[in-house]
């Protein structure tokens, strides 16, 4: 008993801890350590974006030989002294210009279309592979992935060859039927049909991966209630697998979406924009005029115009999967 | 022996005079030896790309300067990318190699060489007016027109198909060695050739699309019938007679191209004459040469020769590459005697017979070489390709507006997508109105 009241030590003669410096403290925040451990990505967004982005701006404001401020002029709809002092010359021109209306269309026309069939192709076989045995899952898994998994660029060029104006494979077969041969990228609407068709070939598995990933987050237990209360099968899609996978379809298409709008390889490759600029994209134009035109600043404004329009959709699909996200 | 004893003074001034001198800056010269950094354009045919090294290499041991080179390919735009960002940047290579429009694009930046042309032109000859008309601003020269690279585009035919279906026995118009004797080969024959060759089931391989040999093609023939859609002042001249006369004519000969012309790119004329398919394509001897290797019964069948003949002239689409020293270039005077060793005869001679005829020289008394003349099979086939008689007008699409407005028109492709348009059936004075709307555009 006396060793065990010999053994405490009281408060009062605890050595008292050094008084650590405010910098010593600063550091070990976990913060600031999340901070630091973050500089390096932070640095190179930075670096990779961020500048780009500003750049991309400042380039926008300039004339066409880059030596001056590109004011607006003769604005209806501003008076003249606001109008001359607003440096947005080059996208109030591009405004004036078909062929710019052309490429909005276009962009939006490819966009939309391709992520639909995109999301629709992913939705079916991702149900397909869901529904495979576990055992051979894998395998399908990984075939079906491969367009996605393979370089854009290298796959858009066997597609070329199968497009080729004078000796295109689909042709041959065609002809095999005795059906007319098809100018897949020589006329108007097959030309938008091809670029849309290999971007669905390319993009779809990434819908289907995420879908899959998605079905096999809902319980067993909601198709068995839903089973019991008689419902059939498009009412278990409808009732139980859509609205368990809400947030996931719409976080695909809107990732899916920007991809989509700024595309550039696909056509670049397989049309160059053509037959008469009927499948250029905002990426594309921008490059066509900026690098090939020598025309930097109007390309960098054709390209920034896509980053309001981006946004808007951003805004509306992301408002809409947090207001679930809370109702959930 | 006596000591001379230095003073403080003395130190303290020596000692900084050592600082002075070691801390100078260093100014380079050719003679002062240095360093120099050139982009050159990677050359298509193999092994072109090693005579420019030879002359540089040679030049640089004799010179003892350190030089760098960097073959900078076209495929995907990368040399135009490499412009850009170089401008952008304002630092990067001394010498830059830039096609066609490009010295223009880039003038504020770029270092006059009056100088060395003079030298040039007095050794050489003459500059032919495209390079002028693209490689000078007012008085000032941009850039020294390069050999490497440069190419002309003519039609290329199979002698044998002409000969069968049009009846045109082409190297009797052109003979090897000798001057043209082609005054019937004007616009009427060619249509009616083209046509024959279509009905024979071998049409004329023209493209209609947005690349360049397109373009060059059309802006050719819009020239021969003396047509433009902006003057050399910068007025606006799309509906104009000439201009509907060429756009006539066009779609009446586009009916015998293939159908899917309006898709074609560079790679598709080459593949069209390559695979026998047609009697005639317009470029450089690069498809000749890929026949040579891959079909060489074609090969033997092609025959190099002149543009036809329009209401105008006779026009040729020329394609000049330059070489250019960027104003903002370490080794300025270094830069200029490399260009002038790579504008000897003797180098011009080695880059046009490695690149087996395929660079034509910008100079007047440079379009003789042997290379062409003994180029085969069949012997003779290169020996028109550079205008040795001066038989044509060598030019540019869209000029002569001025350069900055030409390059949109030539980049957008506006020649051939009038073609095209109004042989899809717009009238004529709505495809006009909508060139004439584009052109405004690019006047801006």
């Amino acid at each position: 008993m006396a060793d065990a009241t010999a053994t405490v030590v009281t408060p009062a003669k605890r050595a008292k801890p050094a008084p650590r410096s405010r910098l010593r403290k600063f550091f070990e925040k976990k913060s600031t350590i999340a901070f630091f451990m973050a500089l390096p990505l932070i640095l190179l967004i930075f670096t990779l974006v961020i500048y780009p982005a500003f750049y991309a701006i400042y380039l926008t404001t300039l004339n066409k030989r880059m030596t001056a401020t590109a004011w607006m002029k003769n604005c209806t709809y501003l008076p003249d002294w606001i109008c001359t002092n607003i440096p947005f010359g080059n996208l109030q021109f591009l405004l004036t210009r078909e062929t710019f209306w052309m490429v909005f269309w276009q962009s939006c026309l490819f966009a939309i279309s391709a992520v639909i069939f995109k999301a629709l192709i992913g939705f079916v076989v991702s149900h397909f592979v869901h529904n495979v045995p576990t055992k051979g899952q894998r395998k399908w898994r990984g075939m079906l992935l491969v367009p996605w998994v393979i370089p854009a660029a290298m796959s858009t060029l066997a597609w070329q060859w199968l497009f080729d104006p004078s000796y295109s494979a689909f042709n041959w077969i065609l002809a095999q039927f005795d059906v007319e041969r098809v100018s897949w990228t020589g006329v108007a609407h097959w030309a938008r049909f091809s670029v849309i068709l290999v971007n669905v070939w390319i993009g779809a598995p990434f819908f289907m991966i995420m879908y899959l990933a998605a079905l096999k987050s809902v319980p067993d237990q909601l198709y068995e209630a839903a089973e019991i209360d008689g419902a059939n099968w498009w009412q278990r899609i409808w009732y139980v697998t859509l609205p368990m996978m809400r947030n996931i379809i719409a976080i695909t298409a809107l990732f899916s979406t920007i991809v989509t709008f700024a595309n550039f390889d696909i056509v670049r490759i397989l049309t160059a924009g053509g037959p008469l600029d009927k499948t250029h994209l905002f990426a594309t134009w921008s490059f066509r005029l900026g690098i090939e035109g020598g025309d930097i600043p109007l390309g960098a404004t054709v390209s920034l115009f896509m980053v309001p329009i981006l946004a808007v959709a951003a805004a509306f699909i992301l408002r809409d999967v947090t207001r679930r996200g809370n109702e959930a | 022996m006596a000591k001379k004893r230095i003073t403080r003074r003395q130190f303290v001034a020596g000692a900084m005079a050592s600082t002075a001198v070691l801390g100078m800056p260093y100014v380079s010269s050719a003679q002062s030896a240095g360093k120099l950094s050139v982009g050159l354009w990677d050359h298509w045919v193999p092994g072109a790309n090693d005579a420019s090294k030879k002359v540089i290499d040679a030049w640089a041991a004799k010179n003892k300067v350190e030089v760098t080179v960097d073959y900078i390919p076209s495929q995907g735009n990368k040399n135009l990318l490499t412009i850009a960002a170089e401008a952008q940047a304002k630092a990067g290579h001394d010498i830059m190699a830039m096609p066609t429009w490009w010295p223009h694009a880039q003038s504020d930046l770029l270092e006059p060489v009056n100088d060395i042309m003079a030298e040039m032109i007095k050794k050489l000859g003459n500059v032919n007016g495209t390079s002028e008309y693209l490689g000078k601003l007012g008085d000032k020269w941009l850039a020294v027109p390069a050999t490497i690279g440069s190419q002309l585009k003519g039609p290329c035919s199979r002698i044998d198909l002409m000969k069968q279906h049009a009846g045109i026995d082409i190297q009797a118009l052109y003979p090897a060695g000798a001057p043209p004797k082609a005054d019937s080969w004007n616009f009427d024959t060619f249509l009616k050739a083209a046509e024959a060759c279509h009905k024979g089931g071998k049409p004329f391989g023209i493209g209609l699309g947005e690349t360049s040999d397109s373009v060059d093609t059309a802006g050719a023939f819009m020239q021969s019938f003396g047509a433009a859609l902006v003057d050399a002042k910068g007025n606006v001249t799309v509906k104009s007679d000439a201009v509907r006369q060429w756009l006539e004519y066009s779609v009446k000969l586009a009916k015998f191209f293939p159908a899917d012309a309006p898709a074609w790119d560079d790679a598709s004329n080459n593949k069209w004459l390559v695979a026998g398919n047609g009697a005639l394509i317009m470029n450089p001897p690069s498809a000749w040469a890929v026949a040579k290797r891959d079909a060489p019964q074609i090969a033997e069948q092609c025959w190099t020769h002149g543009f036809p003949a329009g209401a105008k002239g006779r026009f040729a689409p020329f394609l000049p590459y330059f070489w250019s020293i960027w104003s903002f270039g370490k080794n300025k005077s270094a830069a200029k005697q490399l260009l002038v060793a790579l504008s000897e005869p003797d180098a011009i001679a080695s880059f046009v017979a490695a690149s087996g005829g395929y660079d034509i020289p910008n100079f007047d008394k440079m379009t003789t070489l042997p290379t062409w003349a003994n180029e085969g099979p069949p012997k003779g086939t290169l020996y028109h390709y550079p205008n040795p008689h001066n038989h044509q007008q060598l030019s540019i699409t869209a000029a002569p507006a001025p350069p900055k407005i030409a390059q949109q028109i030539y980049v957008q492709a506006t020649p051939t997508k009038m073609i095209t348009r109004h042989l899809q059936g717009e009238p004529m004075e709505k495809t006009l109105a909508w060139a004439e709307s584009e052109v405004e555009g690019f006047l801006r």
